[in-house]
């Protein structure tokens, strides 16, 4: 597995043309701006593309839209977390010469619902026969189930979990693309209209209109690229159930299997990481996530985002673009952790003041999808 | 008013779960081999590979693993229900199963994780039982 470090790098990453509330755009459309924008930030042509992964749509949906026959693709897609973990196989793909320059990319109408992808499963399914009929809410419930198991076990109180909305808030208000950029509080999260206990609405990620891509290719060939390449150090992923009720234990997530692999492969410690994104669909999602990839001990996540910690000048920036929290959330989010990361490890902000993660140099992106089920963990380093 | 939620629709492995439960019996299968409960049922042990599944009846008694109270966000058919519990309860005999926590103030303070609850039969239509449960 050493071999695979480091020799698929990024060149280019992008969002759609706009972010946000966007009615008069379908989800391919915005699919469609985001790769040809990602190719552009690369200095190359959609029609250089000979890898295609996607997840929502399918590898086909993607390929027929843009009018390119890839010789490699993968439509692995177990929610959020895929383009992560899509990540680190064109990163395996192109070390292995089955392919170049490999497009991921994710969007959705997920706020404006324009020519949405299928969703949904049936009543006879494991999901319809044993848990809709309990009224769940979608993935807010059961990451706020997950939570209560949390708070029981280890104390962890909503406060804590506002520390990390609080944080991301901050970073959101340096970036003019982010959702909702006005200054929050500890007490606005824990008095805002309760979705489903122990979350409050600040607790959850946005619901937003948006797409993004990024492009991978082999270290020898990002060199020939516009942009300074950024390279693929080291990736894991990991399940261990599909439905919440499923989950083997709601306080260890599999960020536990994940991480380990990307931070061998890459030959890194966390103290190594200067920058991190963390899929943060809600609150928790991030608390968990730092345990479980062992940035604190189990149970003491809760006190590791205490006082702002993970805010700009804090001491472990995360979430440097606002996350899903503040930046933008269109239903599956993973893809935005790699363009940010990439962003920071380029110094893109080096003219921004604290928007740039000062000297960033290694960065850690982490994807959570489907109900806790499955984590894509990858470390990226400047070249 | 009929009955308007999400209903599930037994297969070929799951048919007794819910015969049971409209006979007013909670079955959960147990692993011939490894003696391990299997819930939600599989043709398959997922802790141990086996094919060696037995039905057996539980005692409906059980404690509060984890909960959530919803208030916003429900599925449409549940809005006007809104708030309620939606909890994983671990039965006396190690299965975990999601389900609502009746005769409970829908509360934080009132709903306690490790709580003691038994299984209340919901007939919600002619031919489902959903097991719900109430604090013991």
């Amino acid at each position: 597995m050493m071999g695979l470090s480091g020799r698929a790098a990024i060149v280019g990453v992008a969002e759609s043309d706009a972010i946000g509330i966007l009615p008069d755009k379908s989800t391919l459309q915005l699919v469609a701006e985001a790769s040809l924008n990602a190719v552009d930030d690369a200095g190359l042509s959609v029609r250089d593309v000979d890898a295609v992964f996607a997840a929502g749509w399918r590898p086909t949906e993607v390929a027929e839209y843009l009018g390119i026959a890839p010789r490699y693709f993968d439509g692995t897609q177990v929610g959020g977390s895929s383009y992560v973990i899509h990540l680190g196989h064109a990163a395996t793909a192109i070390a292995n010469g089955l392919c170049e320059i490999a497009l991921i990319v994710h969007g959705e109408s997920g706020r404006s619902r324009v020519g949405m992808f299928p969703e949904g499963g049936g009543p006879q399914l494991p999901a319809g026969q044993f848990e809709a009929p309990f009224g769940l809410p979608g993935a807010v419930g059961a990451y706020a189930m997950a939570c209560s198991r949390h708070m029981h076990e280890f104390g962890t109180t909503r406060e804590q979990l506002a520390e990390i909305a609080v944080a991301t808030r901050k970073w959101a208000a340096l970036n003019p693309k982010a959702f909702v950029r006005d200054k929050l509080e500890i007490a606005d999260v824990i008095d805002a209209p309760l979705i489903c206990w122990p979350f409050g609405k600040l607790d959850c990620c946005l619901v937003t209109d948006a797409a993004g891509a990024v492009i991978v290719t082999s270290l020898e060939r990002a060199r020939d690229c516009r942009r300074r390449p950024i390279r693929v150090l080291g990736f894991g992923e990991g399940l261990d159930h599909q439905m919440i009720s499923e989950m083997p234990s709601y306080v260890h997530g599999p960020g536990r299997i994940s991480g380990p692999p990307a931070f061998a492969m890459a030959g890194v410690s966390h103290a190594d990481i200067d920058v991190s994104q963390i899929y943060d669909s809600f609150t928790y999602t991030v608390l968990l996530t730092l345990e479980d990839l062992g940035f604190c001990g189990k149970g003491e996540g809760g006190l590791f985002v205490s006082g702002q910690r993970t805010a700009p000048g804090g001491d472990f920036p995360l979430n440097t673009s606002g996350g899903g929290l503040s930046y933008t959330h269109p239903g599956m989010f993973g893809i935005f952790t790699i363009i940010e990361a990439v962003r920071q490890l380029r110094h893109d902000y080096a003219d921004h003041g604290p928007r740039q993660v000062a000297d960033a140099v290694i960065g850690l992106v982490h994807g959570t999808g489907g109900r806790l089920s499955a984590t894509g963990t990858a470390i990226l380093g400047r070249d | 008013m009929a009955y308007d939620k999400p209903l599930p629709v037994p297969d070929p492995v799951t048919r007794p779960f819910w015969d049971g439960l409209k006979a007013h019996e909670l079955r959960v299968q147990r692993c011939r081999d490894c003696n391990d409960a299997v819930f939600y049922p599989r043709a398959v042990c997922p802790h141990c590979g086996s094919r060696n599944l037995a039905w057996t009846v539980c005692s409906g008694r059980g404690t509060v693993h984890a909960f959530t109270i919803a208030h916003r966000g429900t599925p449409a058919a549940f809005r006007s229900a809104a708030p309620y519990v939606v909890a994983m309860v671990e039965l006396e005999e190690g299965a975990r199963l999601m389900t609502n926590l009746v005769e409970v103030e829908p509360s934080p303070e009132a709903v306690r994780i490790g709580m003691p609850v038994e299984i209340v039969f919901d007939d919600v239509t002619d031919t489902v039982t959903l097991a719900k449960f109430r604090p013991r």
